[in-house]
């Protein structure tokens, strides 16, 4: 099916199952322990055994030697292999480090070797008796560094307008540098995989994975194999957030040990090797510049950021919503990604905004003071409906000012402390702040395969469910499409031998694969319609209605399969729109005067994003996102260990996420909009949306509450300690 | 984790005596932090000695109107106490701050007393350091390194790791001993400063216990009365070490005891910072943070050390 145009009225405008509430399909297989995730996956090949991996523990150099002979005569030890041993392996266009083979070593903890054993103990135990030596390089591993250096040069990504002239002829102008913090994906579930590559001809893997063909291809290319001779399986995911969107070393490691041992092995990645060995979001430096007038007009933005990448790679781009969040005539925006030692940066939830929001509606708030400005005024006044950079380019739907508005009301903004540092209860230093959120709402092509048998419906798409709700939405979606009961319908996930989906990511994939799901339905109505000898016919209860026809779908095919397959197509008549998704974030927080402990108190998100498919689900997305930005604005940061190169705080003690003590009363409210140029029902991504804004919400909260403007995150106490009030009384 | 093996002992001194015995041995008591150590290799004993069936998970009225805490007392368990919670409020309220609800249905009394610093580098073996590989160097003391939670007084050239338990501050400001058998059956009673060794030259010499001695017992003093208050500061609200914790006893004539957790490689308490706490936070802190030599990463914690115990001298 093509998309080719904005869609008119349909039969989502009129539905019965999407848009309504329903508990998440997969929620009880979940919570009774059912669900089968990748590690545990014990019945699907016989004889499995398991794979511990060895990382290098330089950074940066070569190995001149390995001695893996005492762990090969170690009990239970079926094979060890080095990556000595191989040639350095095919990267595929997704990643950036090699995941093995060869004798560079580009980051800490790269793997190195796996020790493939009867169990996960002697495989642990006989890893650490491999001998390892280094020639060590010198590396680069600290991003100041590089912004001192690299600042104002570099060719911007956008150059509009004069900026330098708006700049000197504003009568209120900004000027400020920020710091982000590189974080780790944290998601539950580690990367883990079970590789049958026994005979080495057909490779089975059962894996954790987002992506199912994006992985099916770098495998393909990583062991130079035609990719249909790979399967794979990853039906259950418990949380990705980006950082499964590629194929890692569990999976590498797993088949290499698979074909040595001719057995299946599984491989997951410990804790403590992830936020080195995997991927992760880079940690930033930005310097913003904004211009106003008296009036709060604003008429120029000026954003530069550095980020770390290893070479090859794109970093964090946080000045990418600068270019058309906001009115302004004059914007110059420049990204630079900076080749370091460090572990492979890539994308994590809301890649690019998340930082640039953290620091851009900072920026704002700092500047709406400056103006005199509530800073809600100040953004509806700074509102645009076409993007700044090309005006000829309208936002297709962009309901921004209405969420501002209906978040200030629903919160008690006009209630808030107004004097930084003003309100005190107790010990504790109360304060309001509120921050935009912007996230663009991406398409890919979708595809599915429907199955009728007896009046049941399946459905087949490599679709992945990463905590999101693919299941329920994508059941609702055939449901409502073929005017059955969600029961009569079941949706297979997650398998490469189904059509190819969008995959989850970007938060593209719920628009993206329910359009998918709803091509393919329709695919199968024009079957029945031929099949029946009618041009049209109406799907409900359960039934097709075609003239004098009024048959049970169950009746259709006498016991036959009829199956049917698409997908959608999306055509470029995006590329002359904007097509967005809009949020305003309000939060209270306290802050201690003594010690500067920050707790939030309440949060509330305001979200344009299109039709809202169920709202249990699209909410849960939402405040998950909103506790990740908590734990951004507070707590997560990958310490640095600048000589050494790497991540200190590499495990989930040192590492903070928040955790239930952390996250106060969340309230979300979608607005009751549809993005008819978005898909054929009309909707947009929630996933990414959450997380945008809240850091600097948090921030701009605390600012109110002490008066202490912080510029760097975590917003831990330690940045503030000295500026608290005093303690004399 | 290397191989290992395992025995059950059923008396203390029997223990004791085993342990000095068979080489490389370690006992193991709720298991939280020494199979966590062992599955890392940053500990390998080769045979482990559990002493969950000694019998010494009671907690009991002492002669001297004090309570006597068995060694297997489980952190839940002690926290929960009615006599805990009424005449030692401090340790209760220092308990129920450590780890979560079921890491304190597990960990006990003696384990927690001698667990690990929680240095990242401790953690990593890739890394130098003095307290797991003597001599090897320390990754927390070279140039670059991340310090933020490292310690600040009483550490050494050698390691300037803190000492993680918050039950051990409590106790160290209730004036506790600790009860121990040695492998010749002797009983010893060492204040908790006898106890706790700073690194020096030796950072992998954290206490005095000699081979095979183990812990027996905490013995509580009877109750000081004033108020007793625990404040353990920390980057989130839950589930988290300390960055600085203060434990304070305060009679209502303004005079007490301060000890502080987070900030040294055992619970730190100086008996002339006691006596200024009539004056306040600040001449309590200059007092018992003297000769602090903290690095650049984490000097806050002199200041955050004295606004928390202003805070609880605030909060009455
Ligand atoms: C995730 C996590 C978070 C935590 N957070 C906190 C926190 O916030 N605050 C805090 O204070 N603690 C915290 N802890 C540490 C926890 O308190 C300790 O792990 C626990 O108290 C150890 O007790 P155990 O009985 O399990 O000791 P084990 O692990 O069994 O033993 C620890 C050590 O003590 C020795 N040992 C045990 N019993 C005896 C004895 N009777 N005589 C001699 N030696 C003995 C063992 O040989 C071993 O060396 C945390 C732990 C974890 C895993
Ligand atoms: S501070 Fe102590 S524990 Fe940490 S690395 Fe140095 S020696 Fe080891």
């Amino acid at each position: 099916m093509d998309f080719n145009q904005s869609t008119e009225d349909n039969l989502f405008d009129h539905a019965r199952v999407i848009g309504k509430p329903h508990a998440r399909i997969d929620g009880l297989l979940k919570v009774t322990g059912r669900a089968p995730y990748a590690y545990e996956r014990h019945d699907v090949a016989a004889n499995q055994l398991v794979g511990y991996p060895v990382c290098a523990t330089i950074a940066r150099g070569k190995i001149t030697h390995m001695d893996a002979s005492a762990a090969r005569a170690a009990p239970g030890v079926a094979a060890v292999i080095t990556t000595l041993e191989l040639e350095p392996l095919a990267r595929a266009d997704s990643n950036v480090a090699h995941l093995f083979g060869g004798a560079t070593v580009e980051h800490y903890h790269q793997a190195i070797a796996v020790v493939v054993a009867d169990t996960l103990e002697q495989a642990r135990g006989a890893a650490s008796l491999i001998e390892v030596r280094y020639e060590e390089a010198k590396g680069v591993f600290d991003l100041e560094d590089a912004w001192t250096r690299l600042q104002s040069t570099g060719e911007p990504v956008a150059n509009v307008g004069d900026v330098d002239a708006a700049f000197a002829a504003a009568p209120v102008t900004l000027d400020e540098t920020y710091r982000t913090a590189s974080q780790s994906h944290a998601m539950m579930e580690p990367h883990a995989s079970i590789v049958d590559w026994s005979d080495g001809g057909q490779m089975t893997v059962w894996t954790s994975n987002q992506m199912i063909q994006w992985t099916r291809q770098a495998l393909a290319t990583t062991f130079d194999i035609d990719a249909g001779r790979i399967r794979l399986e990853s039906p259950y995911v418990g949380g990705g957030f980006g950082g499964k969107l590629w194929l890692r070393a569990d999976a590498v490691l797993a088949a290499f040990g698979s074909r040595e041992t001719g057995r299946p092995v599984k491989v997951a990645l410990p804790r403590p090797m992830i936020f080195n060995n995997a991927t992760h979001r880079s940690g930033t430096i930005q310097r913003l510049r904004i211009a106003a007038g008296s009036d709060g007009k604003i008429t120029a933005f000026e954003h530069a950021a550095v980020s770390h990448t290893l070479l090859g790679g794109s970093g964090e781009d946080a000045v990418n919503q600068t270019r058309c969040f906001y009115a302004g005539e004059n914007r110059r925006v420049a990204h630079h990604p900076i080749d370091m030692g460090l572990p492979e940066s890539a994308d994590m939830r809301a890649p690019g905004e998340a930082s640039g929001l953290a620091v851009l509606e900072i920026a704002m708030d700092e500047m709406a003071e400056k103006l005199g400005m509530d800073p809600v005024a100040f953004r509806i006044l700074n509102d645009t409906q076409v993007n700044p950079e090309e005006p000829s380019k309208p936002f297709t739907e962009r309901h921004f000012v209405e969420c501002l508005r209906k978040g200030a009301d629903n919160f008690g903004w006009a209630e808030r402390n107004l004097k930084p540092g003003g309100r005190r209860e107790g010990q504790w230093l109360i304060g309001h702040g509120m921050a935009g959120a912007y996230r663009g709402a991406p398409t890919m092509t979708s595809g599915a395969r429907v199955r009728l048998q007896n009046g049941r419906l399946i459905v087949e798409t490599d679709m992945t469910d990463i905590g999101t709700g693919s299941y329920t939405i994508l059941t609702q979606t055939a449901a409502e499409t073929m005017g059955m009961e969600m029961q009569d319908v079941e949706v297979r996930l997650g398998n490469s031998a189904y059509p190819t989906s969008s995959g989850s990511g970007g938060q593209f994939g719920a628009t993206s694969a329910t359009a998918g799901v709803y091509a393919a339905c329709v695919a199968l109505q024009q079957q029945i319609a031929k099949r029946l000898n009618v041009d049209e016919a109406r799907f409900e209860k359960g039934r097709v209605v075609a003239g004098q026809t009024d048959m049970a779908l169950a009746d259709i095919a006498d016991g036959e399969e009829i199956v049917a397959e698409d997908s959608i197509n999306f055509g470029d008549f995006k590329d002359e729109l904007e097509i967005g998704t809009f949020g305003a974030h309000f939060v209270e927080v306290a802050v201690n005067a003594y010690t500067g402990e920050t707790r939030v108190r309440r949060m509330l998100a305001v979200c344009d994003a299109g039709r809202i498919l169920n709202p249990i689900t699209a909410r849960s997305q939402v405040i998950g996102g909103m506790t990740m930005g908590v734990g951004a604005a507070l707590t997560e940061g990958m310490s640095v260990d600048t000589e050494r190169g790497f991540f200190v705080n590499h495990d989930l003690a040192g590492y903070e996420v928040a955790v239930h003590a952390d996250i106060p009363e969340q309230e979300v409210i979608f607005l009751d909009t549809t993005d008819a140029a978005s898909s054929p029902l009309k909707a947009k991504g929630v996933g990414e949306l959450g997380i945008c804004g809240v850091a600097a919400a948090i921030g701009n909260a605390i600012y109110n509450a002490t008066g202490i403007r912080i510029r760097e995150y975590p917003m831990t106490l330690d940045r503030m300690i000295d500026q608290l009030p005093s303690t004399e009384r | 984790m290397k191989a290992f093996s395992y025995e059950r002992v059923s008396d203390p001194a029997q223990a004791a005596a085993r342990a000095a015995e068979v080489p490389v041995a370690k006992f193991i008591a709720g298991g939280t932090n020494l199979l966590d150590l062992m599955k890392h290799e940053i500990e390998i004993p080769k045979h482990l000695i559990d002493v969950g069936g000694t019998g010494l998970d009671e907690i009991t009225p002492t002669d001297e109107g004090g309570l006597r805490i068995g060694a297997l007392v489980s952190n839940a368990a002690l926290s929960a106490d009615t006599r805990v919670r009424k005449d030692y409020a401090v340790l209760s309220r220092a308990l129920v701050s450590g780890a979560s609800g079921q890491l304190r249905n597990k960990a006990t009394t003696g384990g927690n007393l001698l667990q690990r610093t929680r240095c990242g580098y401790f953690y990593d073996t890739g890394m130098p350091c003095n307290k797991r590989s003597p001599g090897a160097g320390c990754a927390a003391l070279s140039k670059g390194a991340a310090t933020r939670q490292l310690g600040i007084i009483g550490t050494s050239d050698a390691c300037i790791a803190t000492h993680p338990s918050d039950m051990a501050v409590a106790l160290c400001v209730l004036d506790a001993e600790v009860e121990t058998v040695t492998s010749t059956g002797e009983i010893r009673r060492l204040t908790l400063d006898e106890f706790y060794q700073l690194p020096g030259d030796t950072p992998e010499v954290e206490t005095a216990l000699q081979a095979g001695e183990m812990i027996t017992a905490v013995l509580l003093p009877p109750p000081v009365e004033g108020r007793h208050a625990y404040y353990k500061v920390r980057d989130r609200a839950s589930y988290a070490f300390a960055l600085v914790s203060v434990a304070l006893i305060q009679a209502p004539d303004g005079t007490g005891r301060v000890a502080l957790g987070g900030v040294a490689p055992k619970p730190w308490r100086r008996d002339d910072a006691d006596a200024a706490l009539p004056q306040g936070a600040s001449a309590v802190m200059a007092r018992l943070l003297d000769g602090a030599r903290p690095t650049q990463e984490n000097a806050y914690k002199l200041t955050l050390a004295e606004r928390t115990l202003a805070a609880l001298l605030a909060q009455e």
